[in-house]
């Protein structure tokens, strides 16, 4: 798949302070999540790749659109809901929708028809004559995400999406957002703090901290490397259980049980938790059988992968060890 | 596309020319505006002196009219007389400013709507340009447009002799309204960025021109000059239209030292627009 953004070698400097530097990169993903902790420059990424912040080393490009020179053409291709509150208070929903569409470039007639399907699109169908200004906050990021569609653009850019809403309309956001990556119409650049959105929605991810990429991943790769960790939680089973088990191209430890069994018991039918790091012929089947030649009922098994926040936090850690 | 249709799908249509695109900005500000009964009856209001001044203009030439009355005519049509409608037509214009301007870019900036215009295809210049189009079209239709219209009335009652011997007061018509719009306009739309209150932006606007006239004026006392008043925008802008409407006065100043401070101001409300009028601001320190 072609690259959708290339970060090479950027850099940014806001009121004297380097904000970003030395973000290289190539992203491809449908989805792609921007993660960090606060102030890790997230959004001004995010902004200067719309061209909002000037540029002060290296460039980037998105669908090969060079940030510094085609400014227009990749604000063209984009939809944009920026983190903040941004709306005009005295608008009705339908006419906001309408006018950024038509600065977007829509003939007005096609602008007014896809501001009202944006806006039923996002569940506002009914409110959609309202007032802004008399919108719940919930609502007002959904026309912020109707604004941001209305024009059908290729790559969609979310700057916290889910912030503010309660439980419910956080649920409706991620929906919303998966419902268009599974469109195949447009890519996804969602930026947040929230590990679960990210987890939710996102293929690959850029974590960066102090303005500074310290982790890329390919969460579908890394899921798939993580499924070769195997969790096993039986009632009995011993050491010679457990030297059985490396026998299947595999290594075992004993991580846990609940009451010590007596040395030498075969009958010892206590709780116990095992930790496998699976090798490439391992075969659950064989486990399966040694379980019962060893007299093992085996309780839970778990394929175990790195959850994102594993992910982010060894990204972290790692960064904290540079520095 | 039906609207009932709750998918997601891309836009594959037309785009519109990209030209035009800052006159999108003009169409809804002008649909907002006029959504004020208040402002549409001010505008109406603006227009009965022009109405006025054609009545008279058909009276000045009506024969059986002057002939009632034994008099060749009831009063000259001159430099003097277009003077006087570009007064009033003026004071008019700059009272519809301070009603129109100060909602133009205010409320944009009092929800951050800024980002979500400058995250498309359209520059600050662009949205500037739209905004600034509102008020000069505007005030085009009280100033100029009407008086080139009684121009145009005058010259079909007394002839195509009186037209070409007084044709520079036409273009003395035209460039006066033209200098008193864009300082308005441009004056208008700078406090209009910096102020989000719009009644803050309207009294501020006021505040500028009477304040100055005010301060003008005790500078020229205090001190025994005329250079207060180049802080006096209303005397400023007479400076420079007076001497094109072939008038005098003696409380004006030299009229290059007034456009020069015209320019200057309105170099430095650009340059305020230039400041406010953006996606993000950015914070130095």
């Amino acid at each position: 798949m072609p690259p959708i953004i290339e970060l090479e070698g950027l850099g940014v400097r806001l009121g004297g302070r380097k904000i970003l530097e030395g973000l290289k990169c190539s992203l491809s993903g449908r989805s792609i999540g921007l993660l960090g902790p606060n102030g890790a420059g997230k959004s001004t990424l995010i902004n200067t790749l719309l061209g909002f912040y000037p540029v002060a080393a290296g460039t980037a490009r998105v669908f090969g659109c060079d940030i510094r020179s085609e400014k227009k053409q990749i604000r063209r291709l984009a939809g944009y809901m920026p983190e903040s509150e941004c709306f005009i208070a005295r608008m009705t929903a339908v006419s906001f929708v309408r006018l950024m569409a038509e600065l977007s470039g829509l003939p007005s007639e096609a602008a007014l028809e896809r501001a009202h399907e944006a806006l039923f699109y996002v569940g506002l169908g009914e409110a959609r004559y309202r007032l802004l200004g008399t919108y719940s906050l919930g609502m007002r990021q959904l026309a912020k995400l109707a604004q941001a569609i209305a024009h059908g653009p290729r790559l969609l850019i979310l700057d916290e999406p889910t912030n503010g809403l309660d439980p419910p309309a956080r649920q409706r956001m991620i929906r919303l957002i998966r419902e268009m990556r599974d469109s195949r119409d447009l890519h996804i650049l969602l930026c947040s703090h929230l590990l679960r959105d990210v987890e939710e929605t996102c293929e690959e991810v850029l974590i960066l901290k102090d303005g500074h990429q310290v982790h890329y991943a390919n969460l579908e790769e890394e899921r798939r490397a993580n499924r070769r960790f195997l969790e096993l939680e039986t009632l009995g089973g011993d050491g010679a259980f457990a030297d059985a088990v490396e026998r299947l191209d595999c290594e075992c430890a004993i991580t846990g049980s609940a009451v010590p069994a007596a040395a030498g018991t075969h009958t010892d039918r206590s709780p116990r938790r095992f930790k496998m790091v699976l090798g490439q012929e391992f075969a659950l089947e064989d486990l399966y059988r040694l379980a019962e030649a060893h007299g093992v009922q085996i309780r839970r098994l778990n394929y175990r992968r790195d959850s994102l926040e594993d992910i982010f936090l060894k990204a972290m850690e790692n960064s904290n060890g540079r520095s | 596309m039906a609207v009932h249709k709750r998918s997601y799908h891309s836009y594959a249509g037309e785009l519109g020319p990209a030209w035009s695109r800052f006159l999108i900005v003009s169409r809804y500000a002008y649909e907002n505006a006029l959504s004020s009964r208040f402002l549409v009856a001010f505008f109406a209001i603006c227009l009965f002196y022009p109405l006025g001044c054609a009545l008279a203009l058909y009276m000045n030439h009506n024969e059986r009219l002057l002939a009632i009355f034994h008099v060749s005519s009831f009063f000259a049509v001159d430099a003097r007389f277009f003077y006087h409608f570009q007064n009033v037509q003026g004071a008019l214009a700059f009272i519809l400013t301070a009603l129109v301007g100060p909602g133009l870019v205010s409320p944009d900036l009092a929800n951050h709507a800024l980002p979500l215009y400058f995250c498309r295809p359209f520059s600050r210049v662009e949205y500037v340009l739209g905004k600034l189009f509102v008020l000069v079209s505007m005030l085009s239709l009280v100033t100029w447009i009407p008086g080139e219209v009684l121009f145009l009335i005058q010259s079909g009652l007394a002839g195509a002799g009186w037209m070409w011997s007084n044709l520079w007061i036409a273009a003395s018509i035209f460039f006066g309204s033209t200098i008193e719009i864009l300082v308005f306009s441009l004056l208008a739309l700078a406090l209009s960025a910096w102020i989000k209150r719009k009644t803050a932006a309207g009294a501020a606007l006021l505040g500028v021109f009477f304040f100055g006239a005010g301060l003008g004026q005790a500078i020229n006392t205090v001190l025994r000059t005329r250079n207060g008043s180049l802080v006096d925008i209303t005397n400023l802008i007479a400076s420079v239209v007076m001497p094109l409407f072939h008038q005098q006065s003696r409380i004006t100043i030299p009229a290059d030292r007034a456009s020069l401070a015209l320019l200057a101001i309105s170099a430095f409300c650009l340059f305020l627009l230039e400041k406010k009028v953006r996606a993000y601001e950015v914070v130095r320190g």
